[in-house]
């Protein structure tokens, strides 16, 4: 079962595996076809190995995932994960709203006294 | 609903928000600038804020994490670039590492709000935009991509946890 639902930590690793151009090609192109780490290095400017790096790099944030065939390398995108990226920014705009709603209700609050703890919010606990 | 309108604009990549408050402009203020009330409607419910600094002043900064579900913190900070109380802010929103400090190589999103009176309250808008041309590029790429998957599916809230 995969059930893409990125924490913030693995959304850092995404971003930070995207951050770099030749790590976006090599992620736009095994998501149109799966591609040996060999046939992807002839693409780029850089060494073999360098270009495995990279995709050791997309293979953490789970951007891509490596099988081996024979003496190859095959890799693979991961259509979830990426569209999970992607999703982000559309995102932002339904984060607004939610964070508005809630704005409302703290406004709605008589002000000066102490806000009740709001239990749908639970206070992080030091230990947890 | 206070949200009068959202307009998203994919070429300059940003987001503006619209909302109107029946409060004045300085009641609205104080829940960007106090930490305890900012707290209360920053992070989603699953994922509450807590603002260890809110340094409200011109390069201040701001550190805060959000709790997950199972304990799991996401760290953030903010950095001030104007201030007029009680008309607008202007900040930079980041991502930090576990230990609370900075990751430069993360997005970073600028946010400038704007309290104006309004006949019933404050209108407030907030223009949200991405910093750089390389953050710029490394998301619409990214849209790219998705364009060529297939309909998607609902994705957690936990994504917002951190944008």
């Amino acid at each position: 079962m995969v059930v893409h639902q990125l924490g913030p930590v693995d959304i850092d690793r995404v971003f930070a595996a995207l951050a770099d151009a030749t790590r976006r090609d090599i992620v736009t192109r095994v998501l149109q076809q799966e591609a040996s780490v060999s046939v992807l290095a002839r693409n780029y400017d850089m060494s073999f190995a360098a270009v495995q790096k990279h995709v050791a790099v997309l293979e953490r944030a789970q951007l891509v995932s490596k099988h081996r065939r024979g003496r190859e390398q095959i890799v693979r995108g991961d259509v979830g994960t990426v569209r999970a990226a992607a999703r982000l920014l559309g995102n932002l705009e339904e984060l607004w709203r939610s964070r508005i709603d809630r704005l409302e209700q703290v406004l709605d609050e008589p002000s000066g006294g102490d806000p009740p703890c709001p239990s749908s919010a639970p206070r992080p606990t030091p230990s947890s | 609903m206070p949200v009068v309108s959202t307009t998203p604009d994919t070429e300059q990549l940003t987001l503006t928000v619209v909302a109107e408050f029946a409060a004045p402009p300085e009641r609205v203020w104080q829940l960007w600038t106090d930490p305890r009330q900012l707290e209360r409607w920053w992070g989603p419910p699953t994922w509450p804020a807590t603002f260890t600094q809110h340094d409200v002043a011109v390069d201040g900064s701001s550190r805060y994490f959000m709790t997950g579900p199972d304990g799991e913190k996401a760290h953030g900070w903010w950095r001030f670039l104007a201030i007029d109380e009680p008309r607008s802010l202007e900040f930079e929103d980041g991502f930090s590492d576990d230990s609370g400090t900075p990751s430069p190589d993360m997005p970073v999103i600028r946010a400038r709000v704007e309290l104006a009176e309004a006949a019933d309250g404050t209108r407030m808008t907030v223009v949200s935009r991405f910093a750089t041309e390389e953050q710029m590029n490394q998301l619409t790429e990214m849209g790219m991509v998705e364009g060529m998957t297939e309909a998607m599916g609902q994705i957690d809230a936990l994504l917002l946890a951190k944008v």
